[in-house]
C-alpha cells in the first residue's frame, strides 16, 4: 500500500507540474502535428502507397514524440537536485518507477489520441472498424516503449550527451516491439481480425513484462548510482 | 574538550578516504559529533566539507574508511541512516512549479505518509510562508526558498542534522529562527554538523570548530568564547599550515 502511495506521489507530482509548464505536452503535440505535415506533403494523394506505409507512419510519428517526451521524465528531477531527495527519502525506490511510468503512459496515451486523429484526418483513412484492435495494439506497444523509455531516460537523466545517447541506447532494446506493433496495425488496418495477430500480441504482452520486470528490478540500483 | 567515546557519537568518522578518479578529496579523515552537539565544520573551497556531509547523509560512498550515524554505517544500512538523518544541501530539492503546500504534501506521500495539512501548514508558519502556502515556489525569492527547503526537512524529524551553507540567502529575520531553531534542535539531544565559509553570528550555534584542509581535518577546537576575529586568525593559520 505504501509503495502504490509512494508512486501515485510520483505521478501525481508529474502530471501537476506538467499540468502548469506545459512544457513536454506542447512540445510533443506540436512536433507530431509537424510530422504529419511533411508525411502529407511527401506521399500526396496516392491512396496505394499510402495504404502500405500508413501503420509505419502512424508508429513513427508515436515513436518520434515518445522519444522527446520520454527523454525529459527525469529532468525534472535534476533541476533543484530533487533527484538527491528522492534517493534520501527512505522507501522502495522503484515506486519512483512506476510512478514515472504512469505518468509517461498518461503523456503518451495523450500523444496516440491525438496522433490517431489528425492521421483518420490528414491522411483521411476510416480506422473505426480496426478501432478496438488498434486501440489494444497501441496500449501493449506503448506500455513497451514507455516502460524501456522510463528506465533509460533516468539512466541518461545525468549524463552530458543526453539527448543522442538517449535514442541510440533505446531504439536497438524496441526492435522486437516495433516489429510486433507495425505488423499488427498492418493486419488490423487491411481488416484482418485480431486472431490473426495473435503471435505479435503475444511477443509484446511478453516484451513489456520483461522490460517492465527489468525497470522495477534495476532502478534502486540506478538511482544509488 | 574531552575526546568523545564511540558510543556517545551519533556522527562517528573515523579513517575516512574519498577520492574522485586520481583526486583524492577526504584523505583519512576522524570525526564525532555526539547527540546535543552542533559542530562547524570550515574550510577553503576544496577542502572536502561537501563530500564529507554527502557520505554521512548517503549521497555519496567512501572510497576507504568508516562513516556512523547512531551506529548505522553509511554505506552499507543507506535507507536506516536516510530515517535519521536531514540534509540542507546546495540544491532546494522543491519543485518550482508547485505551490509550497503542494511540495510539503509531495515529499509526506512520497515518504509514505498521509500528508497532515494543518501540520504542513504549520511548518510553513514556523518559517513564516504562511501567506505563501499556495503560491508556486518559481515565485519565491532565493530566501523563501532557503526557508521551505528547511521546513521540507524540518517535518521529518530528523536526529542529525547536515547542513551544507545552511544561513545563505536568509534574511536577519529568518537567521534568527533558525539559530533558535538549531539550539531547540541541539538542545532535544540532536547533533549537528554545519559546513560553512562564514565567521559570524552562524558559529554561535556550534559548539565546537573542525578546520578541513586538504582533506584532513587539521584543527578542532572548542567554540568557547572565540571571537569571529579570533576564528580568522586561527583558520588563517591553520589552512595556510595545511598548504
Amino acid at each position: 500500500m505504501t509503495f502504490l502511495r509512494r508512486a501515485w506521489a510520483v505521478t501525481w507530482k508529474d502530471v501537476l507540474v506538467e499540468r502548469r509548464s506545459k512544457e513536454t505536452v506542447n512540445a510533443v503535440l506540436f512536433f507530431s502535428v509537424l510530422l504529419l505535415f511533411v508525411f502529407e506533403f511527401t506521399l500526396g494523394a496516392d491512396r496505394e502507397r499510402l495504404a502500405a506505409v500508413l501503420p509505419g507512419l502512424l508508429w513513427l510519428g508515436v515513436l518520434l514524440a515518445a522519444l522527446l517526451g520520454l527523454g525529459r521524465s527525469f529532468v525534472l528531477e535534476r533541476e533543484n537536485d530533487c533527484w538527491e531527495a528522492l534517493l534520501l527519502t527512505p522507501g522502495d525506490k522503484s515506486a519512483v518507477y512506476v510512478g514515472k511510468l504512469a505518468g509517461n503512459l498518461l503523456l503518451m496515451a495523450l500523444v496516440e489520441a491525438v496522433v490517431l486523429t489528425l492521421f483518420t484526418v490528414f491522411m483521411n483513412v476510416d480506422v473505426a472498424r480496426a478501432l478496438p484492435g488498434l486501440v489494444l495494439v497501441l496500449a501493449l506497444g506503448t506500455l513497451g516503449i514507455a516502460a524501456v523509455g522510463t528506465l533509460f531516460g533516468a539512466m541518461t537523466a545525468h549524463v552530458r550527451a543526453r539527448e543522442l545517447l538517449f535514442p541510440v541506447l533505446l531504439l536497438p532494446v524496441l526492435v522486437p516491439v516495433l516489429l510486433a506493433i507495425v505488423k499488427s496495425t498492418e493486419s488490423l488496418m487491411a481488416g484482418e481480425p485480431l486472431g490473426v495477430v495473435s503471435h505479435w500480441l503475444k511477443l509484446l504482452i511478453a516484451a513489456d513484462v520483461i522490460y517492465v520486470v527489468a525497470g522495477l528490478l534495476t532502478f534502486d540500483v540506478l538511482l544509488e548510482g | 574538550m574531552a575526546r568523545l567515546a564511540t558510543s556517545d557519537a551519533l556522527i562517528q568518522v573515523t579513517g575516512l578516504r574519498k577520492a574522485y578518479g586520481t583526486t583524492l578529496v577526504l584523505d583519512g579523515v576522524d570525526l564525532s559529533v555526539r547527540g546535543g552537539e552542533a559542530v562547524g565544520l570550515l574550510g577553503p573551497n576544496g577542502a572536502g566539507k561537501t563530500t564529507l556531509l554527502k557520505i554521512l547523509a548517503t549521497v555519496a560512498r567512501p572510497t576507504r574508511g568508516d562513516a556512523r550515524i547512531a551506529g548505522h554505517d553509511c554505506a552499507r544500512d543507506a535507507e536506516r541512516v536516510r530515517g535519521l538523518v536531514g540534509l540542507v544541501a546546495h540544491g532546494t530539492h522543491l519543485y518550482d512549479d508547485l505551490t509550497a503546500l503542494e511540495n510539503l504534501k509531495f515529499w509526506r506521500r512520497f515518504a509514505g505518509e498521509r500528508p497532515d495539512v494543518e501540520a504542513l501548514r504549520g511548518a510553513l508558519a514556523e518559517v513564516e510562508l504562511d501567506d505563501c502556502a499556495d503560491l508556486r515556489v518559481r515565485t519565491f525569492s532565493a530566501g523563501m526558498k532557503r526557508r521551505l527547503s528547511l521546513a521540507r526537512m524540518l517535518i521529518t524529524r530528523p536526529r542529525v542534522l547536515l547542513l551544507d551553507e545552511p544561513f545563505s540567502s536568509l534574511d536577519q529575520g529568518a537567521r534568527k529562527w533558525l539559530e533558535q531553531y538549531l539550539h531547540a534542535f541541539t538542545a532535544a539531544g540532536g547533533a549537528i554538523l554545519m559546513a560553512t565559509h562564514a565567521f559570524g553570528r552562524e558559529l554561535d550555534v556550534a559548539s565546537r570548530l573542525v578546520i578541513l584542509g586538504a582533506g584532513r581535518v587539521i584543527a578542532d577546537l572548542p567554540r568557547g568564547t572565540l571571537s569571529a576575529d579570533a576564528i580568522h586568525r586561527l583558520y588563517a593559520l591553520h589552512t595556510e599550515d595545511a598548504r
